[in-house]
């Protein structure tokens, strides 16, 4: 299998000492199984994510993705972005498609471009991460690589809402997407059927800014899995990530209920069934041990 | 300067509030396309905390409820989860909508100072102007403090054990207090965001601002 190339942009969460450090490790470390060559934009900025609406307009927020994707044009040109979190990858793309949809816009936005002497010119088209696995890779080829099946780990696949939607993964539904449940099976492991809450939202932002609200949804997300008899949760969005896995203490002294569910990324769980170790995995990096892992890394 | 462009906008778009709002908020111009069938409202993970689901929202709108809509508190608890936009059956971006009333709300000087996550909003924009990047850490101790001294030692006691697990699985550095990550052509990057807000600003002035230019 050739190489394949990307334009990585990695997002503020995924930097050293931040929230997801860990995602983007064991990203790396299935990047490296899968032959996949991640060149990082150099001086990426911050999208401003979904919650930077208030002191920032429209054209500031599209200027800023803009700058990300017009310094990938200029230092990895041809190549594809992709974005391995859910709120860069889904700013990213909805700015190409308002830019495509309005030239006065796209005219300003370079204008704006300018000050800092460059220019967007629309070349590549913006991946999520899951998108190049599944689709540039395939579940074939990815099952190939597994060398210690996840065997009789029960996961409940929770897709969370920006990877979802309103782009969401070729294919896949809205209400049901399937795709997490079957890389679960491709790694030898158990997805959990009928997961209703897989595609609810953990609140996003306003975890931090409205806590009380969104661990009533985050109750649910995870009491849903417990009932499906799932061991642990795996997600494709650093915020459902930190959300679901960090909360579960409070949750517990305010609901009365005994969570203890570990939250991994789909890259973790591609790294230990790809037979590489713990640290590869990032596995010290779960709040909530993900033991079951550690076992089948530590064969 | 933010009483000022209220005032003129009041002046121009008297008794038109659907027009103001098509003319100036980022994607206003979807609110004509309303059917106001509620799905908006019955997706929302929130909708139980709004004074004013999405649905009521755009009904105020065209209502001419002014001051209701522009000060309320409800969009600032928008998720942007897009369960409103996928579902909604004219393909509203009722999330956008959402977004751009809050925007230009707070450009009016209207929006409520208090509602905790147009604070939020507001900080995480400030912390990742500042850098060109987010710092959790700042963004955090700077959100736990957001209502005063006290209140935020209190919020930091409560949320010690959650900062310990990040710090102990590296996932929070101490180092990001004072140093932080930044990009490196931060001058390049400050004037283009100063030149995009100039643009926007000059869009809201040519509709709004003529009465007080005329």
């Amino acid at each position: 299998m050739a190489t394949k190339e990307y334009s990585f942009y990695p997002g503020c969460s995924s930097q050293k000492g931040a929230s997801s450090s860990n995602y983007l490790k064991s990203v790396e470390s299935m990047c490296d199984t899968l032959d996949i060559s991640l060149n990082t934009i150099p001086d990426w900025n911050c999208c401003s994510a979904s919650i930077g609406y208030c002191g920032g307009g429209e054209l500031p927020r599209l200027a800023l993705s803009a700058r990300n994707l017009a310094l990938s044009e200029k230092h990895n040109p041809g190549q594809d972005v992709v974005a391995s979190c859910a709120a860069c990858w889904l700013a990213t793309r909805e700015t190409v498609e308002r830019l495509e949809d309005d030239s006065g816009l796209m005219a300003e936005t370079n204008t704006a471009l300018k000050e800092a002497g460059l220019e967007f010119k629309n070349e590549n088209k913006i991946r999520h991460m899951v998108e190049v696995i599944i689709e540039d890779v395939g579940y074939e080829e990815l099952g190939k690589h597994v060398v210690k099946p996840l065997e009789d780990i029960k996961i409940a696949g929770y897709v969370g809402c920006q990877t979802n939607r309103p782009f969401g993964i070729e294919g896949e539904s809205f209400e049901n997407p399937k795709y997490l449940d079957k890389l679960v099976e491709t790694l030898g492991g158990e997805p959990v059927e009928d997961y209703d809450k897989k595609v609810s939202c953990c609140g996003g932002a306003l975890a931090f800014s409205e806590p009380e609200k969104s661990q009533a949804l985050i109750k649910d997300i995870i009491e849903s899995a417990y009932d499906g008899g799932a061991e642990m949760i795996v997600t494709p969005c650093p915020v459902c990530q930190m959300n679901v896995e960090v909360y579960q203490d409070q949750i517990n002294a305010k609901y009365g209920t005994k969570f203890k569910m570990p939250v991994v990324y789909y890259s973790t769980l591609m790294t230990v069934a790809y037979g590489k170790s713990a640290k590869d995995a990032a596995l010290e990096g779960q709040v909530i041990p993900a033991t079951r892992l550690e076992e089948i890394a530590g064969k | 300067m933010s009483e000022d462009i209220n005032v003129a906008q009041v002046e121009r778009y008297r008794n038109n509030f659907l027009k103001e709002v098509t003319d100036n908020v980022e994607e206003g111009e979807w609110v004509r396309m309303c059917m106001q069938c509620g799905v908006c409202s019955g997706s929302c993970p929130l909708g139980p905390y709004w004074d004013h689901p999405p649905q009521e929202i755009f009904m105020m709108i065209r209502a001419n409820k002014r001051d209701e809509v522009l000060s309320s508190t409800s969009m600032w608890m928008c998720t942007s989860c897009y369960n409103c936009i996928v579902r909604c059956p004219r393909e509203l971006p009722i999330t956008h909508i959402m977004h751009g009333l809050a925007h230009y709300a707070t450009r009016l000087g209207l929006a409520p100072k208090e509602q905790p996550t147009y604070k939020f909003s507001q900080r995480f924009w400030d912390n990742l102007v500042k850098k060109g990047r987010i710092n959790e850490l700042k963004l955090g101790v700077n959100l736990y403090f957001m209502n005063g001294f006290s209140e935020g030692v209190k919020t930091s006691l409560k949320m010690a054990p959650v900062g310990l697990g990040m710090l102990k699985t590296k996932r929070m550095s101490p180092m990001e207090m004072v140093g932080g990550h930044s990009i490196k052509d931060l001058k390049g990057f400050h004037a283009m965001l100063k030149k995009a807000e100039e643009l926007e600003s000059a869009r809201v002035d040519a509709k709004g601002g003529s009465a007080k230019n005329a």
